[in-house]
């Protein structure tokens, strides 16, 4: 899994921090995100997965892994879900 | 029926829609529905209109009408939708006859749109990030421990909004802005006016004009001698803010920063307070509290009344056309209780894991001090059960004045008790 920042809708909400400590974070200039990492490791993909659908921008995606694209489910909560 | 009154930029809309199918105004299309049946619930007809139509026409006090939109997927939409401006000037209130005025949108964030939106959110961003507002911890807790201290020194009963829920988020506020505690009875008066749906127009006018002389000589104040805090330091940064955008960016973050928070840890008591089965859930460990914040935004929605956009150019909606200069009101609470995006919407449950919500709106205008909020919450509601124990209502839960008559919903006081 990589994770893609469209920078320039960004808003600095800090979403993507809360759900996701560990891969994301605020530059110090303005506000907008910062990624630790593009690959996060397996263990965090639950949280980024959070962070991605909290952003109020649309500022992060996700690029599947061509052999995880089978077990691609929807993430916990999503869409009809969420609640 | 009254005629459409668009603001002067709009064109003249068609034909007026056909009036939806409820109480109207004077014959025109209803007014935004605001009678709460149940203190903890928006109004009953919001769910019935979200049911049921998915969008539909609304009178204002000023004469306009526009449009009511109460769905999740669509509330969110409209908001990610640079088709439809944040303008509060030439926008309708659902509320009241009075909006901005022209000279008070300098600074205001929540009233503009890119790119001066972009430039101003983008020197503030940088003091509200996630990690700065978390390091601010410490000392929310001490602010929050030496008010408990008080409460205790007194004694039973007490009313928590004086003494608890409101002087907390001011005084967070006041530090990080640079605003003087000390002149805090002026400004909670004039936003208490501000924010009142029964103060008259003149009433309201009079209080604006007093935090903008206000905030004008605090900016002048900071100018001569520009300290640590937020507006001494974006003074000192020399990033060419104008002294009326140092105001607007004053007045916006001072009464945002205390009404909302104020609000919600007063509302988030009472809710506790009659819901055992969920204050136990949000106590039974630190990690419960973060996702019991969260579900106590959603099911309160304390910006009762919704937010509004204002249509830049005709767009179509569900197949209504909405034209250019409209108001379209956004139903935050509504869109927070659908059943289309919340599973059992209507449930309080501070267990559910991280939803969606509106509570701080959404898209490029979400709520710039939401992460500074979350933290007061969490940590404030965590203390007061903790310092008081026994914790208990000192009047019946009806009887409980209700903020019906806010911009911002929540209580007007909170008679409690506990065990010395």
């Amino acid at each position: 899994m990589r994770v893609i920042a469209d920078h320039d809708r960004c808003q600095g909400a800090g979403q993507c921090v809360l759900h996701a400590p560990d891969v994301f974070d605020q530059s110090d200039e303005d506000g907008t995100v910062v990624l630790l990492t593009e690959t996060p490791p397996e263990e965090q993909e639950a949280n980024v997965r959070a962070a991605v659908r909290m952003c109020p921008n649309a500022v992060l995606s996700l690029e599947e892994d061509e052999d995880e694209e089978e077990k691609d489910a929807p993430p916990v909560g999503s869409s009809s879900s969420s609640g | 029926m009254r005629a459409p009154q668009p603001p002067a930029s709009a064109p003249t809309p068609s034909a007026p829609a056909p009036a939806a199918p409820l109480t109207a105004a004077a014959g025109g299309p209803p007014r935004l529905p605001v009678r709460r049946e149940d203190p903890f619930d928006p109004p009953a007809e919001l769910g019935l209109i979200r049911a049921e139509t998915p969008i539909s026409r609304l009178s204002f006090p000023d004469g306009a009408q526009g449009w009511l939109l109460t769905r999740h997927e669509d509330v969110r939409a409209v908001l990610a939708d640079d088709r439809f401006s944040a303008d509060r000037v030439t926008a309708s209130s659902p509320v009241r006859r009075l909006t901005f005025k022209p000279e008070d949108r300098p600074g205001l964030l929540l009233t503009m749109d890119p790119p001066d939106h972009t430039r101003l959110r983008k020197l503030l961003t940088p003091y509200f990030t996630t990690r700065r507002m978390q390091g601010l911890a410490p000392r929310v807790e001490g602010i929050v421990a030496d008010h408990l201290a008080a409460l205790r020194a007194a004694g039973p009963p007490a009313d928590l909004v004086p003494a608890f829920t409101l002087p907390i988020p001011s005084l967070v506020i006041c530090e990080l802005l640079g605003v003087p505690y000390a002149d805090r009875a002026r400004f909670h008066a004039w936003s208490a006016t501000v924010l009142s749906l029964t103060a008259t127009d003149e009433e309201v006018l009079a209080s604006r004009d007093a935090l903008v002389s206000y905030m004008r000589e605090l900016v002048d104040a900071k100018r001569r001698e520009p300290d640590d805090a937020l507006l001494g330091t974006l003074i000192r940064a020399d990033n060419d803010l104008t002294d009326a955008e140092l105001s607007g960016i004053g007045r916006l973050l001072l009464i945002a920063g205390h009404e909302t928070t104020a609000n919600m840890l007063a509302l988030g008591t009472l809710t506790f307070l009659t819901r055992p089965d969920q204050l136990a859930a949000f106590r039974s460990s630190p990690d419960a509290a973060g996702s019991a914040v969260e579900e106590l935004l959603r099911y309160l929605t304390i910006i009762q009344f919704g937010t509004t956009r204002v249509a830049r150019e005709d767009v179509e909606v569900h197949g209504r056309q909405v034209r250019r200069g409209e108001t379209v009101v956004l139903s935050l609470p509504a869109a927070n209780r659908d059943p289309a995006h919340f599973d059992r919407p209507d449930e309080l449950d501070v267990t559910r894991p991280p939803s969606q919500h509106v509570a701080f709106g959404h898209g490029i205008h979400q709520c710039l001090g939401q992460q500074l909020a979350r933290v007061e919450m969490r940590i404030a509601l965590t203390a007061l059960f903790d310092g008081l124990p026994g914790l208990r209502l000192a009047v019946p839960a009806d009887e409980v004045p209700m903020r019906h008559d806010m911009a911002i919903y929540g209580v007007h006081r909170l008679p409690v008790a506990w065990e010395e």
